[in-house]
């Protein structure tokens, strides 16, 4: 099952030029890009790891794709996101944000059901990947 | 500027032309605004000859290869490492700020910023530091121009555990591999370069571009002067021009004489001398009096002090 979130969640994946163009687009805005990256892919994962500080002073996307290059190295089965962080005042927050690398393979989610009292029933869902220890997933 | 337009794209929609086509050469130059560079660089850098030449050089050679790309002529993006050599108050610094937006205009590069960095923004301070830093460093200069000043500190042949080795390998790499990314400037004083090129042949080999600083004279300093006046709004009376260019003359005797810089420190004094003067006379002053440099604020100079040296031996 093909996970998607953030910016353009519809489209397929992004090339690298197509990458270039759209950090080139959030340096011009004056936004600070990094890189997080997690193999945890369930929806409630916000926090991602951080991979390297935050690009703030980067005038030219080549810096990111370098370290992206790198990234993809180290991690090369994780999911990787590009974030573009808006440090004006009272935005201070995240502005756009769009997957850059993902496993091979995304086994997809197991749906749970909890019986409660009352025939009531909970429904949770569950990453087939996430059965394996951190870091042996995918 | 808006993403659609950025300029490698429109070089990507540009066609190929058949091999007998003819080029208009001078539409060519007109169309990039070189010309225009090239009248600034001459009107603000007085003297230089070897390095304006060498600009030159390098915008004939980028508008050569954008019409060769236009016959689908492939060839590597030249390289445009460059190291300037000179001594102190040459300009090295001044021409290296210039270089960015020149690099710009010709379209070399993609920003036209330039990040100017010495051993401390490189170098770390333990084991595992000097990596990231110079990595931040180059990561900021991407898409324009990185410049080094006294670059020659970056290896400490004295100390074995010096970091500094560790940064050179760092940016060699770069150099090597994001040649189209940006253009690394290093620059410091001829002698101590030369020994840094040697203990580091693989500096040298990958720069391209070695431009030497030539000296001013005595002339040529003069009209630098007249500029740094200008700029700063102030004008010599004749007599303190008479009187600038013997000191010129004098200073240029003297030790530690640095070229330029030594002229912007004794138009500084200058200024000094003329507010003090001014000061002292108290009454009403006009605009003129305010601009003026007199002679004998020039002539107040330690400078006069001491004989010339012919003088001396008489």
């Amino acid at each position: 099952m093909r996970i998607t979130q953030g910016t353009f969640s519809f489209l397929p994946d992004l090339t690298d030029e197509q990458i270039k163009r759209q950090v080139k687009y959030c340096l011009d805005n004056g936004w600070a890009v990094s890189l997080e990256y997690t193999d945890d892919p369930h929806p409630r994962n916000t926090y991602w790891e951080m991979y390297g500080q935050p690009m703030f002073d980067l005038r030219d996307p080549a810096g990111l794709m370098m370290d992206l290059e790198e990234c993809r190295k180290t991690y090369p089965k994780h999911y990787i996101r590009v974030t573009a962080f808006d440090s004006t005042h009272q935005w201070e927050t995240p502005r756009l944000s769009f997957i850059v690398n993902r496993p091979p393979e995304e086994p997809g989610f197991r749906l749970k059901r909890q019986e409660q009292e009352g025939r009531k029933v909970r429904y949770t869902i569950d990453s087939y990947a996430s059965d394996q220890p951190e870091g042996q997933r995918y | 500027m808006s993403v659609a337009d950025k300029p490698d794209e429109t070089r990507a929609d540009e066609k190929t032309l058949d091999a007998d086509a003819k080029v208009d050469l001078d539409a060519v130059f007109e169309e990039s605004r070189i010309q225009e560079v090239f009248d600034q660089l001459d009107h603000d850098l007085v003297g230089l000859k070897p390095v304006k030449t060498r600009i030159r050089e390098i915008a004939a050679l980028l508008l050569v290869d954008h019409v060769r790309r236009q016959f689908d002529l492939a060839s590597d993006s030249p390289t445009l490492h460059m190291c300037f050599t000179g001594n102190p108050g040459t300009g090295k610094t001044t021409v290296a700020e210039r270089m960015a937006d020149i690099l710009h205009k010709l379209d070399y590069i993609r920003e036209g910023h330039l990040v100017s960095v010495t051993r401390d923004d490189l170098v770390g301070r333990y084991i595992g530091h000097t990596a990231p830093k110079t990595k931040e460093v180059i990561k900021r200069a991407m898409g324009g121009v990185l410049f080094i000043d006294e670059a020659y500190y970056l290896y400490r042949p004295e100390n074995e555990r010096d970091y500094g080795q560790e940064s050179i390998e760092i940016l060699l790499q770069v150099m090597e591999n994001n040649r189209d990314d940006l253009v690394v400037i290093l620059a410091g004083y001829k002698d101590r370069m030369d020994r840094f090129f040697e203990s580091n042949p693989g500096f040298r080999s990958r720069i391209a571009h070695h431009i030497d600083f030539p000296d001013y004279r005595a002339d040529e300093l003069e009209s630098i002067g007249e500029l740094m006046m200008n700029e700063e709004n102030y004008h010599f009376s004749d007599d303190a021009r008479q009187a600038f260019s013997e000191y010129i003359e004098r200073r240029m005797r003297q030790p530690h004489f640095a070229n330029a810089r030594s002229i912007r420190n004794a138009l500084d004094r200058m200024r000094l001398r003329q507010a003090k003067r001014l000061f002292e006379a108290r009454g009403s002053i006009t605009k003129s009096d305010l601009i003026t440099i007199q002679a004998d604020d020039v002539r107040a100079s330690r400078v006069f002090d001491e004989p010339l040296d012919d003088e001396a031996g008489a």
